[in-house]
């Protein structure tokens, strides 16, 4: 039962989630609503940065959050001895 | 071949299919009944998510909606898609550990109360209803524009279908009629968007037409020139903070709603309810992004198609004359020149009236899309197919929180904890049929307000179930005193503020924040309250800390499994 330390799984659990949801809102509330305007005045291909951010941008990265969240985890559990 | 055989066909087929699937999955045990057995595939539950999530409204009404008021729209873009985000890191996998039935079930064995219970389970069946009344006169709605079968015997059609399946087969009837939904969907909604996408942008996937061709630069000139707001043009409709309290709200809303949080349960272990949770955001970005392009082609083409044409030759096109019967796109040529003009709704003449001559209804944006880019009748019929799909999926979801809610949490957990097996199973189903029986009078007669409801359901599920549940993973120290502290002044602040500023006329006076918004509000009181008032009380008995660090541990649950591992 040595490698199976709760305490510091728990620990690395919480940081994880911090870490990404600090990406998550940065992304949705910083990027495409608080910076929207000034990211407007570039351009990305055929429309305004921040407005891409906010219709596409946005959700790809939550949906690759949620995956490196899963992969991440799967990891971290291993490691742990929590599953083989 | 004609619309309406081509509609009859598909809606006919995928109807059997649902049938029969609900036939193969009957179930005779509660787990079976309420959670599927716990053994769905994480990537068939991820499909089963997205169905269940995607209703009428995001199918049908969403992408018009956008198309309407360009970057605000985005408040619904990523506020019902950054939910899973918060569900996925916060939530899913622990409720899953928990290996419980229903919300009400961890938040009344998680605070030790049959009062917070009680109050969980309150919010529930109040959110869920309001929700599945939406999606009962979806399905009206869908069969009367297509078959021009009348409201009322459509809604009853679709209660028939939604009864048969998820009142014998339970939740595992209703997730594998989900999956199938999810492809239907998937499919009607994709085809005329990346049509319409070739034809404007000559690229066919729509993500990439979106971003790579000139149409939003056209359509930007195009919106000035008429005198609208540039489409890409953000806070157009709302202020800036108006717009971050919607997408909060909508965010923490979505992540808090039972029939969503319900289908994680029936995975496999923690594990799985992680993977599903990434399937189901990729399953719903699919659309999720789909749906704003098609926004901007829908909103280009109608311009392009309606504005400054002769209202002769306008008349003439077959889906205009289609929509114009049943009032959904009219016209008014005031200045009687023969020509129409779109304009903004606030733009006068200078006798005072409106310059507007065009007045189209959201929801034809999708519904129209096929046949404005003249694409054969099967096409239209797929859609058709779709929209029921989409909307049937959510209503069975939520008639199952609702049967839950009345039979596990109430019934067995609060009323007759000896009840056997087949009771439990009995009155499940019976709670699945009157839930029915009242969503389809709603749906039928839906009361004048169902609109402005919705926003209830989100600002309800946010400053209610979210905060208690994550402190209830994340912090040991919450208890019992804090957590019903904090669901009753986020539920009661939120829906005063909801009443009054909907039907009472009351100022938005929280910075000019709108009712949808005031969840966020609501979930911060919830956080706060509950966090001090749980210092202030005796913390949780031991066997609920205990409870806590078990829930944390995610260990694999099968005896199997546990044999082939070596411990350490």
């Amino acid at each position: 039962m040595n490698n199976n330390r709760p305490d510091s799984y728990w620990r690395k659990n919480t940081s994880l989630i911090r870490n990404l949801l600090i990406v998550w809102a940065v992304v949705s509330l910083g990027l495409s609503i608080l910076l929207v305007q000034p990211l407007n005045t570039i351009q990305f291909f055929g429309v305004p940065f921040g407005f891409w951010m906010a219709q596409q941008g946005s959700i790809l990265i939550f949906v690759a959050l949620i995956f490196i969240y899963a992969w991440q985890m799967d990891k971290l559990e291993r490691k742990h001895n929590i599953r083989r | 071949m004609s619309v309406e055989f081509w509609t009859i066909l598909f809606v006919g087929i995928s109807f059997c299919l649902y049938l029969y699937i609900g036939w193969r999955s009957r179930v005779k045990d509660s787990k079976g009944f309420f959670v599927a057995g716990q053994g769905v595939p994480a990537i068939a539950n991820g499909a089963a998510t997205a169905a269940d999530w995607m209703s009428a409204a995001s199918f049908i009404s969403m992408a018009g909606i956008i198309s309407f008021i360009g970057y605000d729209g985005s408040i619904y873009l990523m506020g019902w898609t950054g939910g899973y985000v918060l569900l996925a890191l916060l939530l899913a996998p622990y409720l899953r550990k928990f290996g419980k039935y229903t919300v009400p079930d961890f938040v009344g064995d998680r605070y030790y109360s049959q009062f917070a219970r009680l109050v969980a389970v309150i919010a529930a069946i109040f959110v869920s209803l309001t929700y599945v009344a939406g999606q009962m006169q979806g399905v009206g709605i869908v069969l009367s524009r297509f078959l021009q079968v009348d409201l009322t015997r459509g809604v009853v059609i679709g209660m028939i279908i939604v009864g048969f399946f998820s009142v014998l087969g339970g939740m595992k009837g209703i997730t594998w009629t989900q999956v199938t939904q999810y492809c239907i969907l998937i499919v009607a909604y994709l085809i005329p968007a990346c049509v319409i996408s070739l034809q404007l942008t000559g690229n066919p996937i729509p993500q990439l037409g979106f971003a790579f061709s000139d149409i939003a630069s056209n359509l930007n000139n195009v919106h000035q020139e008429l005198g609208f707001a540039a489409y890409t043009e953000p806070f157009a409709n709302k202020s800036m903070l108006d717009v971050l309290f919607i997408t909060i709200a909508l965010m923490v809303g979505t992540a808090g709603l039972p029939h969503v949080i319900v289908r994680f349960y029936t995975v496999k272990d923690a594990r799985s309810a992680r993977t599903s949770a990434a399937w189901a955001l990729l399953f719903i970005a699919i659309l999720y992004t789909t749906a704003p392009a098609l926004s901007m082609f829908a909103r280009y083409n109608i311009i392009n198609t309606l504005n400054n044409q002769p209202v002769a030759q306008v008349q003439q096109l077959d889906w205009v004359k289609k929509w114009n019967k049943i009032d959904l796109l009219k016209f008014n040529d005031k200045n009687g020149d023969g020509i129409l003009q779109l304009a903004p709704e606030n733009q006068l003449n200078p006798q005072g009236q409106t310059v507007n001559e065009v007045d189209i209804h959201k929801d034809i944006i999708v519904l129209s899309t096929p046949e404005v880019a003249k694409l054969p009748p099967w096409v239209i019929a797929l859609v058709a197919a779709g929209g029921l799909a989409a909307a049937l999926s959510t209503a069975s979801g939520l008639l199952l929180v609702i049967s839950s809610s009345i039979a596990h949490d109430v019934y067995y957990r609060m009323i007759n904890p000896n009840a056997s097996e087949q009771k439990r199973v009995l009155v499940g189903r019976i709670m699945v049929g009157f839930a029915l029986i009242v969503a389809g009078y709603f749906g039928i007669n839906p009361p004048g307000f169902v609109a402005q409801v919705v926003a209830f359901a989100f600002g309800l599920a946010a400053a209610s179930f979210f905060p208690v549940i994550v402190l209830g993973i994340f912090d040991k120290r919450t208890n019992k005193e804090g957590a019903i502290a904090g669901m009753l002044s986020g539920l009661i602040f939120t829906a005063t503020y909801i009443i009054g500023v909907k039907f009472a006329g009351m100022p938005t006076w929280f910075f000019g924040i709108s009712a949808e918004g005031i969840g966020t509000l609501g979930m911060l009181i919830n956080l706060i309250v509950t966090t001090i008032v749980s210092r202030l009380t005796p913390p949780p008995p031991q066997e609920i800390q205990e409870m806590v660090e078990n829930l944390r541990t995610p260990t694999i649950e099968t005896t199997t499994e546990e044999s082939l591992t070596p411990m350490h």
